[in-house]
């Protein structure tokens, strides 16, 4: 049952030793930031990297890159000059003057942390072959924020996590796992609350061990939160079989049917389906497509995807027409 | 009285200044007074220089010791220590060799660690192996020269500069 984990993230923070970090950057120092990467970035012939720079980004377009994962709301809404560099197949992406000057990003559908770590790795030993990197021997990647500094890797994976949040075992798992150094999230990252039964757990240290160490950690006890589902699963089905069922087909016939949806209301739905589709109940659809579904809901994504602008009102019958027309 | 400064126009403005404790007095003309800038001119009777000039010779290093503290500033972006403990952010590479004393309990209450183990960038995992080569060559070039071995310490030195000349290089 793979599919607990929803995706796979590798982020390293970077810096140039020879410019202020962002908090002390004026313009003329964000935009030779912006310059010399993109130089750099463009001299790389393994991937191909499209570059935008976020001024100039439209809002709308702005909020599609954060419903994609691809920016962070902080380097959209970002008061001095920045820019993101965004690979063919959008799983790569480098933010810059983020918190950082540099943050690479890789992000996979599930569990390819692995793969995720090596794209990461290559994209930094590429940057750091033409980049002044500000590092210390003692102390190593040196970031803006003393919570990154060291590896400047943050390994997280996005959790579907319906059974555990159902029968009320989440908050005690947070508990358990933030003493172990292990943060816990919300769909869209810092601060926001677990939407959909999605969660996003992360490593906290980042100063005195090894990258493999770091993500090992990660993954073992990501491991043991997997376990714990599965058999949140396997005990709901045993002692609320006829309660499981009747929640996942109501989500299934509501977003089959529905003239009128809101993202909040279809993200809800969403999560009952797809438990309900490894669960084994309802076999009239596919994980596949509640995963492309949980991403084009999304309010911006959705008016990408119909090359308009919506009212929101608009947005919710649209999103009902869509969802309906996947899931057919 | 004429101006101090220029000896010509009538000194209008008496400047009053308080450094080390020394008490010094300037008679300008209005003209000179505005040269010599505006802050000076706002604040003839400092708050902090007068109370650093009262202050010094009684107290000595209890004085000093708090002054110390406000000017511990980054030499690369002149972040102070306070701002950067407000901001929880630092300004630039340099203020982690600036703040460095302060960084260890930091590191080790959010870390549990201060000391970076994992990837070395490839450029300075080079730079790192030359200057070790060179700090064992130095060691090598003594013994030669202890030795009386001038040829082999000629050829040593040679080495050392090839090397100091490959890393001012990167
Ligand atoms: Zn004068
Ligand atoms: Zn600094």
């Amino acid at each position: 049952m793979n599919d607990i984990v929803v995706t796979s993230r590798i982020r390293l923070a970077r810096n140039l030793s020879d410019v202020p970090f962002t908090i002390k950057m004026n313009d003329y120092d964000a935009s030779n930031v912006i310059d010399r990467v993109r130089d750099v970035i463009l001299k790389n012939k393994q991937y191909h990297f499209d570059f935008f720079e976020i001024k100039k980004l439209p809002l709308i377009k702005r909020q599609v890159l954060i419903e994609k994962h691809l920016i962070s709301p902080a380097l959209a809404s970002s008061k001095i000059k920045s820019a993101v560099a965004i690979d063919q197949n959008e799983n790569i992406s480098i933010m810059i003057n983020e918190e950082d000057h540099l943050r690479i990003q890789v992000l996979y559908r599930g569990q390819e942390i692995q793969k995720a770590w090596e794209d990461a790795n290559r994209i930094d030993d590429f940057l750091e072959q033409h980049l002044p990197y500000a590092y210390d021997e003692t102390w190593g990647y040196l970031t803006s924020c003393p919570t990154n500094v060291g590896t400047g890797l943050r390994a997280s994976f996005m959790l579907h996590l319906p059974a555990l949040t159902l029968l009320g075992y989440m908050k005690g798992i947070i508990d358990t796992i933030t003493k172990l150094g292990i943060a816990v999230r919300g769909f869209y990252g810092e601060g926001s609350e677990a939407a959909g039964n999605l969660y996003q757990i992360s490593n906290q240290i980042t100063l005195g061990q090894p990258e493999e160490d770091i993500i090992a950690n990660v993954v073992s006890i990501t491991n043991q939160i997997i376990e714990q589902e599965q058999q949140a699963r396997l005990r709901l089905l045993s002692e609320n079989r006829a309660f499981v069922e009747d929640k996942v087909y109501r989500a299934y016939g509501i977003l089959k049917y529905a003239r009128n949806i809101s993202s909040n209301e279809a993200l809800k739905l969403i999560s009952d389906v797809r438990m309900g589709i490894s669960m084994g109940i309802i076999k009239e659809t596919t994980i596949d497509k509640l995963d492309v579904l949980l991403n084009l809901i999304q309010p911006a994504i959705i008016q990408d995807y119909f090359g308009r602008e919506m009212t929101p009102e608009e947005r919710d019958i649209k999103r009902a027409e869509l969802i309906r027309k996947i899931l057919e | 009285m004429l101006c101090e400064n220029c000896g010509k126009r009538p000194a209008t403005v008496h400047y009053t200044q308080i450094i080390n404790g020394v008490k010094t007095e300037m008679h300008l003309c209005e003209v000179c007074a505005k040269q010599k800038g505006s802050i000076e001119f706002d604040a003839p009777f400092s708050v902090t220089n007068f109370l650093a000039g009262i202050l010094e010779p009684a107290f000595g290093t209890q004085v000093l010791k708090p002054s110390f503290e406000v000017a511990l500033t980054c030499k690369g972006c002149g972040m102070t220590f306070d701002e950067f403990r407000r901001a929880g952010r630092f300004g630039c590479a340099m203020c982690y060799s600036s703040f460095s004393e302060k960084l260890y309990p930091i590191f080790r209450r959010i870390h549990g660690n201060t000391k970076h183990v994992g990837k070395i960038p490839t450029k300075m995992g080079e730079d790192i192996a030359i200057k070790r080569e060179i700090d064992r060559l130095k060691i090598e070039l003594n013994v030669a020269i202890k030795n009386e071995e001038y040829e082999k310490a000629a050829r040593i030195r040679d080495k050392i500069r090839e090397l100091e000349k490959k890393l001012s290089r990167e």
